[in-house]
């Protein structure tokens, strides 16, 4: 198998082959068309296209950061190129429905795909992945005639598309925004108000942008149930297709950010007069489906985005570890404790322990982060392809349950494994000379957008453990339980009794803090209890790898198996203080005052 | 315009490539196997020639079972149908071997023009389209950086180490291409679906009317006999710089013949 330094397509080949079985879906009428080998050819393609097109300017983007001439954005030539070869691949429309001009790939096939482009650049990689998630909201609640508008144009990669959710003043608190959605006589709406934060907000990549935008209409109640969706393009679209007149949307100004520099991130204002479609200023915008429920439908795009920014983060963090891996096997310093003689040659750092201690530790977050991502996208194709309506709806639970996680915990440890990759090269992983610091600081974003860590934790705990009377949280368990069941006997029952005690430990902690009776209480420690399930289930993860190499022999099965062992030895036993914080109550982060710092 | 392309499938040569220490020949079963770089420029340059003038692109390739996959990967480009020959008798074919099989299965198609990449990376003999030429009598222009047709007439600029010669033939005539001819497509995801439904045919010897025992390795014309790998890397020599560094380096440089 060819080797790669974004990222393994050996593990990559295990995990949807070996483990995740994915050729079965090609018995489902949607997936009829594919076969192992087209998922095999596309996959080939995706590592192609990133490898020639993607890698080779992730450092230049870095170094040019995206500005401002005369009002319009200037990126380095590169990313358009790359973007370019990218849409006439298809990728862009891949896991479309055919009428679309989609391809009807599986979700979990999609997923791999995406992972070689965040991995290879995630900066050039975030337009049309942000693209396609808004062309995604739009097939699940535009009318057809929306559908039919911007679609397609976005499909074949001439749009792109964006996401306006938080403004300067709130961004975790959507109930707080203030942009304004005035109805029209026509049917549409005129929008003002500014929005922060948008990523692909303003470029000259392509010839229209659609964003998709939250305000507030009139009549609405207060808060989050008061917030409508809107699609405003850049440039109107006449009924022929064509683009007509310049939206009253306008680029404030582009933000500096640590990573990511690809992408442009920047403040929109909408509606202050600067052009005047219709000859009058506002910002027109379009009514996606009903008024006041925007959230609701921005949820679909935030859900699918949050696997996204997981896998971006586990793209990272896998590209990460593969360099720090290949600079231990090439760097030669010092001498094994068992020969000190300084006449012997210096021999490559990972033959130190230590340093083969943080691969490991790398190793089993990327790997357990991507079987994370994957076994996510494979619920998504669950839940759009099951054979029966149970399965679905169980599918659909599992995934709401997973979602904060597969978001959160590789945002954490994939970080830690590009940490971690700085530090096996030393000194020159803290220059520029070498891409271990760029992973870094482009990975340090994927904790904080797409609902922060913090956010993701109140979600888990607050939301999605107690929907249904539990419902969610039973589920995962039984989940578990039935890959521990298949571990009895088996190498792997002692790693499969540690994550049932883990498991019903779990469930112990939920009752007890939704049983003291006081939401603050039970929310204040939300982000241990975050990680303590995390670590639940990427554990989990790990023994179903570890079952599906049963039987395999071979440097790759030996590595996946120790890694498992690494991470039951040295991982899991991480979870038991975390839960016993959070059923101690502790009280003093709440109790802690502004004052007393 | 029919026109047909050789392909040949070869261990990738970006990955660790090996001989059979058994019987000398390229180890192909543990290989990393690619489709061979060189055919994708003459297989971009077949499309290129096909949406011009119209007509349709064959793929041609000699090969075990496996080879299917850079047949896929022709078709995935666009290339509208394959002959793939497939005998277990043809394992250790030297190029004049090599070349009685292909040529017999170009006889069974109609072409105007056969094109082929200037060499494949495994074998790097680049003899096929002299011997080709001379088997099937029909002209041979090598090294193509550019290709022409006018009417009945093929046109290439022969690459030379010093610039290039303006070469011409009547077609059907057999043209080898370089990297130099233009930037292959990459496949799209609709090629990829696209080529699962094109037609794919698979030949044998016999079909081909070959006698088993012409070919393979008990009877190539050449063989390898033995191989050895490239010596490790010596321990390379440490220069002091004691204020004369810039000279040492020079004389260095110099010793080994480099300036």
């Amino acid at each position: 198998m060819r080797s790669s330094l974004v990222l393994s397509p050996r593990d990559l080949e295990f995990l949807l082959h070996e483990w995740l079985q994915v050729e079965t879906l090609t018995k489902r009428e949607r997936y009829a068309e594919h076969s192992r080998e087209t998922f095999d050819a596309v996959l080939e393609l995706a590592e192609q296209i990133a490898t020639e097109q993607f890698a080779p300017h992730n450092r230049k983007a870095d170094e040019n950061e995206p500005h401002v001439v005369d009002g319009k954005v200037v990126l380095i030539p590169e990313v358009a190129a790359a973007l370019r070869v990218f849409a006439e691949a298809g990728m862009t429309a891949a896991a479309l429905p055919e009428e679309l001009g989609g391809l009807q790939l599986p979700a979990v096939v999609n997923q791999a795909v995406h992972v070689w482009f965040q991995a290879a650049n995630i900066g050039t990689s975030a337009y049309p992945f942000l693209t396609m998630a808004n062309a995604n909201l739009l097939v699940a609640h535009a009318t057809p005639e929306q559908v039919q508008t911007y679609v397609p144009p976005m499909a074949e990669g001439r749009w792109f598309g964006t996401m306006a959710l938080s403004e300067p003043q709130a961004g975790s608190s959507l109930a707080d925004i203030t942009t304004r959605a005035v109805p029209q006589d026509d049917g549409s709406y005129r929008l003002t108000g500014n929005k922060m934060w948008i990523s692909a907000g303003d470029h000259e990549l392509t010839e229209n942008i659609v964003h998709l935008v939250l305000a507030k209409a009139p009549g609405g109640p207060a808060g989050v149930k008061g917030i409508s969706l809107f699609i405003v393009p850049k440039f109107l679209v006449r009924e022929d297709g064509s683009l007509g007149e310049r939206n009253d949307v306008v680029l404030a100004g582009l933000n500096h950010k640590m990573g990511y520099r690809g992408t442009t991130n920047t403040l929109l204002n909408f509606g202050e007069g600067v052009h005047t479609p219709g000859g009058q200023p506002g910002a027109v915008g379009f009514l996606v489906g009903e008024q006041h429920r925007g959230l609701t439908y921005m949820f679909h795009m935030m859900n699918e985005a949050r696997i996204g920014v997981g896998m971006g983060a586990t793209g990272l963090g896998y590209t990460g570890y593969l360099h720090a891996l290949d600079y231990a096997r090439d760097r030669t310093q010092g001498r094994p404790l068992t020969g000190k003689d300084p006449a012997t040659p210096p021999v490559p750092i990972i033959e130190h322990p230590d340093v083969r201690r943080m691969l490991l530790a790398g190793k089993s977050y990327v790997e357990g982060g991507l079987a994370l991502g994957l076994y996510c996208a494979r619920l998504v194709d669950e839940e759009r392809t099951a054979e029966d309506e149970a399965e679905r709806q169980r599918a659909h639970l599992l995934l709401e349950m997973l979602t904060p996680i597969a978001k959160s915990w590789p945002s954490q440890w994939c970080l830690a494994a590009d940490d971690l990759a700085i530090q096996v090269h030393g000194g020159y992983g803290y220059t520029r000379d070498y891409p271990v610091e760029q992973f870094y600081r482009d990975n340090r974003l994927n904790p904080i957008h797409e609902g922060t860590h913090g956010v993701q934790a109140l979600d888990l705990l607050g939301r999605k453990v107690v929907m249904s009377g539990g419902a969610g949280l039973s589920l995962l368990g039984e989940t578990i339980a039935a890959t521990t069941a298949r571990a009895a006997g088996t190498q792997w029952a002692d790693l499969g009794e540690q994550l049932d005690g883990l498991v019903q430990q779990l469930g112990a902690v939920t009752a007890t803090l939704w049983g003291q009776g006081d939401p603050q209480v039970a929310l204040a420690n939300a982000s241990v209890y975050l990680e303590a399930a995390g670590h639940v289930v990427v554990g989990w993860l790990w023994l179903e790898q570890a079952l599906a190499t049963e039987g395999r022999d071979g440097d790759f099965y030996t590595g996946k198996r120790q890694a498992a062992r690494y991470f039951q030895h040295w991982e899991l036993p991480k979870v038991g203080p975390q839960l016993a914080l959070l059923a101690s109550l502790d009280t003093t982060v709440l109790e802690m005052r502004s004052d007393w710092f | 315009m029919n026109i047909v392309v050789l392909v040949k499938q070869v261990p990738d040569s970006g990955s660790e490539r090996k001989l059979d220490p058994s019987d000398n020949t390229v180890a192909r079963a543990t290989a990393d196997n690619v489709i061979n770089e060189m055919d994708e420029y003459a297989i971009e340059e077949a499309l290129t020639v096909k949406e011009a003038q119209g007509g349709e692109v064959t793929v041609l390739t000699v090969g075990p079972d496996t080879a299917t996959d850079a047949i896929r990967k022709a078709l995935s480009m666009g290339a509208d149908k394959a002959v793939h020959v497939s005998d277990p008798a043809i394992h250790g074919s030297c190029a004049v071997q090599t070349s009685a099989v292909i040529a017999a299965a170009l006889s069974q198609l109609e072409y105007d023009l056969v094109l082929c990449g200037a060499e494949s990376t495994d074998g790097q003999v680049s003899v096929m389209p002299a011997l080709l030429s001379e088997r099937l009598g029909i002209p041979q222009l090598s090294g193509a950086r550019k290709l022409t047709i006018e009417g009945s007439m093929a046109k290439i600029e022969r690459q030379t180490d010093g610039g290039y010669w303006e070469v011409e033939a009547p077609l059907p005539a057999i043209v080898s291409t370089w990297d130099t001819i233009n930037e292959p497509r990459y496949p799209s995801f609709k090629g990829i679906m696209a080529a699962k439904k094109k037609p794919v045919e698979t030949k044998t010897l016999a079909d081909l009317g070959i006698d088993a025992s012409t070919v393979g390795l008990a009877t190539a014309t050449s063989k390898v006999v033995d191989f050895a790998g490239r010596p490790p890397k010596g321990e390379g020599v440490k220069v002091a710089d004691e204020g004369d560094g810039a000279d040492k380096l020079v004389g260095y440089l110099a010793a080994q013949k480099i300036v």
